[in-house]
């Protein structure tokens, strides 16, 4: 078993054309590698890791406290009110779901369109995306001010024989963020499977084997289970293509479908698509870029994979700009006072900075990626996808917010004030998510083994037509 | 524990099986198996390998006609909850909406196609494949360990009419590989 001390330390490796990982690879020392962060002892965890996993499980705790706290004051604690009763809880709750959409857009469509450099990183996002549907998940039920009731929101006999609205977006949303968090869930464990089976078969210790055995379900390898295999992971890659696509649109319906001014727009769906995405990148490279210099991980998760990763923020971050554009646009072109109101006021009023933020971190500053240095400068990159975060966490503040605080009649206005709560909760959410990706790479491998033996097979194979060609 | 094996336990005998160093070498020998006229064997890759299982003879896959099955029982389920929730079980004007307002139906029945569909992909491909399975006598071969890993097997059954363990052993030899070693049932 291979160790992470006695390898190429090379700053950035960039494999060249038609290679995805770094060079000397093969099918065993990537599975060494892969798992030998898993196997590594406790004790020898980098120190960078045990104080990431310490600080965010501080913040865990924090989130225990405030939803203890909400579960027995109820959500007077938050800095919600009339006219602004969405607040924080669905501020976050669009922010995150929208985190997880870039794990399946990694995993789902880029294996559609049979886009290699995925292996590296799908797995991992996977896992973020899990982590982050998780975390969204739990705004709305916190929300509901009776969260133990949240079982009412399923279409179940009951003696009250009453039965939920399903014209309601709000219902179309329990059944769109529950499908997806069930087929992410699966689509990760299927993915999983394989390497279980690697992971049974080489781990130091017995006891490894047996957990990792009893997961891989017995798997060989068979020709014949391969087979089929692929063919499910292909169908369930299919299914969630749309499925994605299809939640952040019902996300979206919960304001569009809405007559607030702001919200009632048909742009919606695909912008907040765009926008999830965006985000959702942002955040695989806020994660991964810090995780490939830890575990010393540069030649599997090489250069090439940021530069990708960066376009595609670019280009979806462009398309947010014109959701933007069309959102002025269209206050302007539709000619309704409310509308025009709403959109003059997002700009000028009380909520102006937050706004002029949000086009900073959102249009102005991602613009740099166009620049080939920009990409292949990593701690830059590192920062533009904080900012990124940062800005995308606005884009749905300023959503929420700006479009309730001016009411159709002044009387009825009002202005929105997180409390610590609010951000106790938001906050304790991050630590969550943060603490469930620090276990994750300690116990599972972050990197899908058997399919970057397939692109070690593939690497090879373009090595040798290349050489013949010379 | 291969040691211990003699002819005489030829029944317990689950098959012969041959090792090999590249999927290319694993996909020609399976290819020679077969018009050798093996028909029970199994070959054995740490990752997908493009046109293993057709080299064995493996053609019908039925998972994409599960999933499309429980795709449309979805649909149709989904649909169908909510109608009957609208227009039989708690009939609710709402705004003024026909009860039968259907295209507002269409986000939710998506979803439960697409949930019952996934569910299946994962369940039909485990049980059609046999798994969970706690024991398989190829795992009885130590250098097997490395299936998940580097090496690719090729392993004829002694179910099959052709299978003798010294003809076969000789067979895959000539088909280069790497070791033979018999496999205890």
């Amino acid at each position: 078993m291979a160790t992470t001390e006695n390898l190429d330390s090379k700053e950035l490796i960039d494999p060249g054309p038609d290679r995805i990982l770094g060079t000397g690879h093969d099918y065993e020392t990537v599975t060494d590698r892969i798992a030998g962060i898993v196997y590594l002892p406790w004790k020898r965890s980098p120190r960078k890791w045990l104080v990431g996993a310490f600080i965010s499980f501080v913040f865990v705790n924090l989130l225990m406290l405030a939803t203890g706290l909400l579960f027995f004051k109820g959500i007077g604690i938050w800095g919600v009110n009339i006219p602004i009763g969405w607040g924080f809880a669905i501020v976050n709750f669009v922010w995150w779901i929208g985190i997880g959409h870039a794990g399946t857009l990694i995993s789902a469509i880029l294996f559609l369109l049979k886009q290699d450099w995925r292996t590296s990183i799908n797995r991992f996002s996977e896992a973020m995306t899990l982590f982050a549907v998780a975390c969204a998940g739990m705004f709305p039920i916190l929300h509901l001010g009776r969260p133990w009731l949240a079982y009412w929101l399923f279409p179940y006999p009951n003696s009250m024989w009453l039965w939920p609205q399903p014209r309601s977006p709000l219902e179309w949303d329990v059944f769109a963020v529950s499908t997806y968090g069930t087929i992410s869930l699966v689509f990760w464990y299927c993915g999983l499977i394989p390497d279980f089976a690697s992971m049974r078969d080489n781990a130091p210790h017995l006891w490894q084997r047996k957990i990792y055995g009893i997961f891989s379900l017995g798997w060989r390898g068979s020709a014949i289970h391969w087979h089929r295999y692929q063919k499910a992971y292909l169908l369930l890659a299919g299914l969630a293509t749309p499925l994605v696509l299809s939640v952040h649109t019902v996300v979206s319906f919960d304001f569009a479908i809405s007559i607030i001014p702001g919200w009632h727009t048909t742009i919606f769906p695909p912008y907040f698509v765009a926008g999830a995405i965006y985000s959702g990148f942002a955040m695989v490279l806020t994660l991964i870029i810090p995780l490939r210099a830890w575990y010393n991980m540069r030649d599997l998760i090489t250069l090439r994979h940021i530069d990708a990763a960066a376009k595609l923020m670019l280009g979806t971050g462009l398309i947010v700009a014109y959701g933007y554009s069309m959102e002025a646009f269209f206050s302007w072109y539709s000619g309704d006072k409310y509308e025009s109101f709403m959109y003059w006021n997002r700009v000028t009023g009380p909520y102006g900075v937050c706004y002029a933020l949000l086009i900073l971190c959102n249009i102005a500053l991602p613009q740099l990626l166009w620049f080939r240095q920009v990409r292949h400068n990593v701690l830059v990159v590192w920062l533009l996808s904080l900012v990124i975060n940062c800005g995308m966490w606005l884009e749905r503040f300023e959503i929420v917010v700006t479009s309730l605080h001016r009411d159709f009649l002044p009387s009825s206005w009002g202005m929105y004030i997180p409390t610590k709560w609010d951000w106790a909760t938001y906050t304790g959410t991050l630590g969550f998510f943060l603490f469930l990706i620090f276990l994750f790479v300690r116990m599972l491998p972050s990197i899908s083994i058997f399919e970057v033996r397939e692109v070690v097979h593939h690497d090879r194979y373009m090595e040798r037509a290349y050489e013949e060609k010379l | 524990m291969r040691e211990e094996l003699q002819l005489s336990e030829l029944p317990e005998i689950h098959g012969a099986m041959a090792e090999f160093d590249t999927p290319e070498e694993l996909l020609e020998a399976c290819e020679r198996a077969y018009s050798a006229g093996f028909r029970s064997m199994d070959a054995y890759a740490p990752m997908p390998v493009t046109g293993l299982a057709e080299a064995i003879g493996y053609k019908r896959n039925k998972v994409g006609l599960c999933v499309l099955i429980a795709g449309i029982c979805g649909a149709i389920g989904g649909f169908s909850l909510l109608e009957w929730i609208t227009v039989v079980a708690y009939p609710h004007n709402v705004g003024g909406r026909p009860l039968n307002s259907w295209p507002q139906y269409i986000p939710i029945t998506f979803e439960c196609m697409v949930l019952l569909a996934g569910l299946t992909a994962l369940f039909s491909m485990l049980a059609m494949n046999g798994l969970p399975q706690p024991y398989h006598p190829v795992f009885n071969v130590p250098e097997f360990e490395r299936a998940s890993i580097d090496k690719f097997f090729l392993c004829i059954e002694s179910s099959d009419p052709k299978f003798s363990v010294n003809e076969t052993t000789d067979f895959l030899r000539d088909l280069g590989a790497k070791e033979v070693t018999i496999v205890p049932a």
